[in-house]
């Protein structure tokens, strides 16, 4: 909502700076946007008169000027407009000056944009003739006469005096974010009514009295008659005659200007103003146009088409509503007038609708139709329908100030229920416990005064009736508010609640704060990606058609189909990591995410999707490996107190290399799978080295863990190795071969350790030599030679047995 | 037999002063006093003497052997010592050679903010809450207060995945879920990932973190909401920071406000940071609404609240300096590295 300054001073008195004005509406709850000062940059620009135009010898599309800034002298200046003429007056800046817009065409300069003498073509010109554009206005403000020309002012004004001054350019605009819950404060009516309440300022209401009204009576113009009363609370017709239609004054031109709404002519000008100081729209008909002087408010029919302002034809549904005559459709309620009712250049009478629609049909049309309107856009946030007699007689008022128009006697006023405040009981002690203050009821009172709410009652109890226009006053808690912020939060004290309370967090969230910490200890860096994905990433991944991973769930409205998808795994997001910094040529990358991972819920698909937590882990470049990662995963799961985790050979997952992937599990379930990313894989997601990622789903990683720790004692006894070599077949796991060992060594065998596998010299093709090392050790008593070599025998009996592992001297 | 002595005293003298090494210092102990060396020889030939010559001779040998051995210990320890330096000398290394790469992996910067004023609330007797990223339409709207046509509804606004199903908005739909689930006296924070129709920019991103606060208790004030984050921005901002609360309305909060904290750049003179205000806008705030403290079932006259809701990017962009929002999600390890 912008604010002119000025303007708002119509309504009540403002005795301070504007910085002081905006700081102290932000503390009583008016939040700024902006404060803009216009023309503040503007300098030795000068009203002048265009005495002569000629051809530029060189130029076509130039003129040569010479203009009369009240010196003896002519000032020369060549430009390109070609809107001048002679005997125009215009804005002109001189050798040397400063405007504050961006040149035509030119980006705008902080601090304004300086004007020098210079040459054009040839010719000398001592300075430059303005657009409005050039000294501040934004385009969407300026009149269409001169948009894309020269500002040719319609009035005279002595030659050579500043500009700005003459014009009165020089304010402050205020743009204030106005809520959703104060649309009262649309308007300037409403901001002086906040700033009133501020400053401890009166209020006064817009002249409303017409004065010379032509005793023709409204009523023998028009009819009203409201068919849909839930829509239309209230419909207000005047009647205007011998009009004139013309351009506004340049007061009234500049506030709309300043407001941000460009000036069309007097009568558009003055409803719009209006509608501005209110906050009630303002509709006017040719009544030329109305036919069977009669208005009617009713629902469209299904399918009925319809012409508005704008010429475009609009086809209408049966619950939009219509204001028709005694024929047809002249407008849609609140959101925008018919062009075959439109005001024209030769239009004499009037008829000036102050009516009061209902906010969720007009928002419901608006959306429909697509077409969204300063009014509509106003009427969707509700607005008081008291205001609608004051609005028209505000019309009318000013039609008889600029002298274009004939105000006939009386109004059409359809209003079937009034529409009354509530009271409501407002408790003082209530307010102070919620506050934590001690205001007394007669300070509490003076703040809802203030507001220009009405209070009987001087208790415990304060009954408060606010003003029609305050449609956010319904219960108790509202008037907390306004205590509060006229009290000011600043002078509210400052204390820490109190009671005591433990903090605490689920077994989930510690258990994934210890699985972070634990892999940034181990060198991996954290890794956070959007949530949303492409479904296209699991095609990159070489996911199979019917896999799990595609069961999505679909964003109805998404940005694009790159997020257009909840994710069901990480790995395509921690891939796109990867290669996003392989492509910044960073040389190695070790990193991992922890995050929400999503599926449709199939037991019941009416309530929410399954949201579970993943983990993955990327690594390439320097010592990265599948047994790196592998290690990496295995200390995680150490240090989140795992035991018996299995690695499984699985080769028919696409994301990775046949030869290089595997199944995580812990007895039968599944933890995950990791593996070196398929070439192809790494390709898509231009990886150009070896990768290794793996997915961990962690909900299942927390239902095995266990961060409890107990002490064990240590070893009392010493402990024996014994190291040997194996011959085994190349396609014998190591795996397979550490289980035979531990089954059979279980007694008394503390620890097993593969120390190395050797494939060449001496060992024959299609074999190879693996080495443990074996650690023997009773708890309770020294192992004797024998007894080791006891069960180690047994150990190796079985590897010659089970897996035809033979043990090789070494 | 004298003689004999002095002249063994005198060559093991000689050699020992000759030795260059530890073999060559230990020839002269064999020599000498070995099983065969030539004092041990003295002392074996010593049965046929008187037992007076033999304690004479006794006491002249063992002194010869004692002053050779102070002898041997000390070249031993001379030889040691040449060996060690020489030693030392060749394994001398270039300390300015770089260490081995022995890097930890860093944090996100959005879970140390995060952790960061996770720890403050939790010092403060807060627990951590938890809701889902998909919610409910009523958790995220319709049980916080908000009117049927508020704007923040729209699908322009809002992810939809179905007509009763959102991408939460904002994390104060775990207020609903906790108001819900738990009786007064509750006192949690919320850290989770919203989502919201924006197109990504500089300072836009359709998904972002937000960090929850809900305290509702017999008494609570408006006073105890000041109290709270004032302290909560001390501890996060510095000591020296100021507060500021700006009347504000959210439709689930009534007062509510917006806090500002004096720059922590400039100090509230004004700078680019706080675009020349002093201020820096922080989060949202205010009395939990009745109608929202009514769905949890909690007794409205009984009980008061207040709730408070940050960004976290917004946060950790000011805190470090980083002027872009999507630097956040393009996890470029030379950004993540500087938050080590």
């Amino acid at each position: 909502m912008l604010v002119p300054i000025e303007w708002l001073k119509d309504y009540t008195d403002i005795n301070v700076d504007i910085k002081e004005f905006c700081d102290r509406m932000i503390m009583s709850g008016s939040n700024l946007e902006t404060c803009e000062h216009f023309c503040e940059e503007m300098e030795n620009v000068v009203v002048g008169k265009i005495e002569k135009i000629e051809k530029h010898p060189d130029a076509d599309k130039l003129v040569v000027c010479q203009i009369n800034i009240g010196k003896e002298e002519l000032v020369q200046i060549v430009t390109g407009a070609p809107n001048v003429f002679e005997g125009a007056y215009v804005p002109v800046a001189l050798h040397k000056s400063r405007i504050p817009g961006p040149l035509h065409g030119k980006a705008k300069e902080e601090g304004g944009t300086k004007i020098t003498k210079g040459k054009l073509r040839g010719i000398e010109s001592f300075g430059m003739l303005c657009s409005a554009g050039e000294l501040g206005f934004d385009d969407k403000v300026v009149p269409v006469a001169h948009k894309d020309g020269i500002w040719i002012l319609e009035e005279e004004y002595p030659l050579g005096q500043d500009f700005a001054e003459a014009l009165g350019l020089k304010q402050a605009v205020v743009d204030f974010e106005i809520t959703p819950n104060r649309p009262d404060c649309l308007s300037m009516t409403g901001m002086a009514r906040e700033a009133a309440a501020t400053f401890g300022e009166k209020l006064v209401d817009p002249d409303t009295a017409c004065v010379s009204e032509t005793g023709k009576q409204a009523k023998d113009f028009i009819q009203v008659e409201i068919k849909e009363p839930e829509l239309c609370r209230r419909y207000a017709a005047r009647i205007v005659t011998d009009v004139k239609i013309g351009q506004s004054p340049w007061w009234l031109q500049k506030r709309l200007m300043y407001a941000g709404m460009r000036p069309i002519n007097n009568i558009v000008d003055i409803t719009n103003f209006v509608m501005l100081e209110f906050g009630q729209p303002i509709h006017a008909f040719d009544i030329r146009q109305i036919e069977e002087s009669k208005i009617i408010v009713e629902c469209a029919q299904e399918g009925e088409t319809f012409t508005t302002l704008d010429n475009t034809e609009r086809t209408l549904t049966e619950d939009m509503l219509l204001i028709k005559d005694g024929k047809k459709g002249v407008a849609i309620a609140g959101v925008m007038g018919g062009l075959n009712s439109e005001i024209e250049e030769d239009t004499t009478t009037i008829l000036v609708e102050s009516a009061n629609f209902n906010g969720d049909s007009v928002r419901a049309t608006s959306k429909k139709l697509g077409l969204r309107t300063e009014a509509s856009s106003r009427f969707e946030k509700g607005i008081d329908p008291n205001l609608c007699q004051a609005a028209a007689d505000r019309v009318c008022r000013l039609i008889e100030i600029l002298g274009c128009g004939k105000v006939a006697s009386g109004t059409v006023d359809v209003y079937p229920k009034t529409f009354e405040a509530p009271t409501i009981d407002v408790r003082v002690e209530r307010i102070n416990q919620v506050l934590g203050i001690q205001l007394s009821a007669e300070d509490m009172t003076k703040i809802f005064e203030s507001l220009e709410m009405k209070v009987q009652g001087s208790g415990a109890i304060l009954k408060v009736t606010p003003p029609t226009i305050r449609q956010d006053m319904l219960t108790e808690v509202d008037f907390i508010e306004e205590v509060a912020r006229m009290y000011g939060y600043d002078n509210l004290p400052v204390t820490i609640p109190k009671g005591n309370a433990e903090a605490g967090r689920s077994k989930e969230r510690s258990l994934i704060d210890h699985a972070r910490d634990t892999l940034c200890a181990l060198g991996l860096n954290e890794a956070q990606t959007y949530s949303f994905v492409s479904p296209k990433g699991l095609d990159d991944i070489r996911i199979a058609e019917d896999s799990w991973e595609r069961d999505f769930v679909k964003i109805l409205n998404p940005l694009g189909e790159e997020n257009s998808v909840m994710r069901t795994i990480l790995t395509p997001n921690m891939l796109e990591v990867l290669g996003r910094n392989y492509s910044r040529n960073i040389e190695s990358v070790k990193a991992f995410e922890i995050g929400s991972t999503f599926t449709t819920n199939f037991i019941k698909p009416e309530d929410l999707p399954d949201e579970q937590t993943g983990l993955a882990i990327g690594i390439y470049g320097k010592d990265a490996d599948f047994f790196v990662l592998k290690g990496t995963i295995e200390e995680l799961l150490r240090n989140l107190g795992i035991k018996g985790i299995s690695f499984t050979a699985e080769s028919e997952y696409g994301v990775y290399h046949p030869g290089r992937c595997a199944r995580i599990a812990v007895g039968e379930e599944e933890l995950g799978i990791m593996g070196e990313v398929y070439p192809d894989v790494a390709d898509k997601f231009g990886i150009g080295t070896r990768a290794y990622c793996c997915e961990l789903f962690f909900d299942s990683v927390i239902r095995h863990a266990n961060i409890e720790k107990a002490y064990e004692p240590l070893p009392k006894y010493p402990a024996t190795s014994r190291d040997i070599a194996l011959l085994v077949d190349e396609d014998l796991q190591v795996g397979d071969i550490e289980a035979v060992i531990q089954e059979e060594g279980k007694a008394i065998l503390e620890n097993v350790r593969l120390f190395d596998v050797y494939r060449g010299k001496q060992v024959e093709d299609g074999k190879k030599s693996v080495a443990f090392a074996l650690t023997y050790r009773d708890k309770n008593k020294t192992l004797t030679d024998e007894e080791v070599t006891k069960v180690h025998d047994r150990v190796l009996e079985a590897l010659k047995n089970k897996v035809n592992a033979v043990l090789r001297e070494i | 037999m004298q003689t004999q002595l002095n002249q063994i005293l005198q060559e093991a003298k000689e050699q020992l002063e000759k030795a260059q090494n530890l073999a060559q210092a230990d020839e002269v102990r064999v020599k000498t006093l070995g099983k065969k060396g030539q004092l041990t020889q003295i002392l074996r030939g010593m049965g046929k003497l008187s037992p007076e010559e033999k304690k004479e001779l006794g006491q002249a040998a063992n002194k010869v052997r004692n002053e050779i051995e102070t002898l041997l210990e000390e070249k031993m320890a001379q030889v040691k010592a040449a060996a060690r330096e020489a030693q030392f000398k060749l394994e001398k290394i270039d300390v300015t050679e770089p260490g081995k790469d022995m890097s930890l992996g860093v944090k996100h910067p959005i879970t140390i903010t995060i952790e960061e004023i996770s720890q403050i609330f939790m010092s403060m007797g807060y627990s951590i809450a938890e809701g889902p990223q998909v919610e409910s339409v009523f958790n995220a709207f319709d049980a916080l207060n908000s009117p049927p046509n508020h704007p923040s509804r729209d699908m322009t606004d809002t992810f939809y995945i179905a007509k009763d199903t959102v991408l939460r908005p904002h994390t104060s739909s775990v207020q609903i879920r906790t108001l819900m689930s738990q009786e007064p006296p509750i006192k949690v924070i919320a850290p989770g990932r919203c989502f919201r129709c924006d197109t990504p920019d500089a300072t836009h991103s359709p998904m972002f973190h937000q960090v929850e606060g809900l305290i509702v208790d017999e008494g609570i004030t408006m006073a105890d909401l000041k109290g709270t984050l004032d302290s909560m921005a001390k501890q996060l901002f510095g000591s020296s920071t100021k507060t500021k609360f700006r009347p504000h309305h959210f439709p689930f909060t009534e007062p509510s406000a917006e806090m500002d904290v004096s720059c922590f750049k400039c100090g509230g003179k004004g700078c680019r940071i706080c675009k020349g205000s002093g201020w820096i806008e922080i989060l949202g705030c205010g009395m939990v609404h009745p109608n929202v403290l009514a769905v949890g079932g909690i007794d409205t006259e009984k009980y008061t609240g207040f709730a408070f809701g940050m960004g976290v990017e917004r946060i950790a962009m000011l805190k470090y300096g980083v002027d872009d929002i999507r630097l956040f999600y393009e996890n470029d390890m030379r950004f993540i590295n500087q938050f080590k």
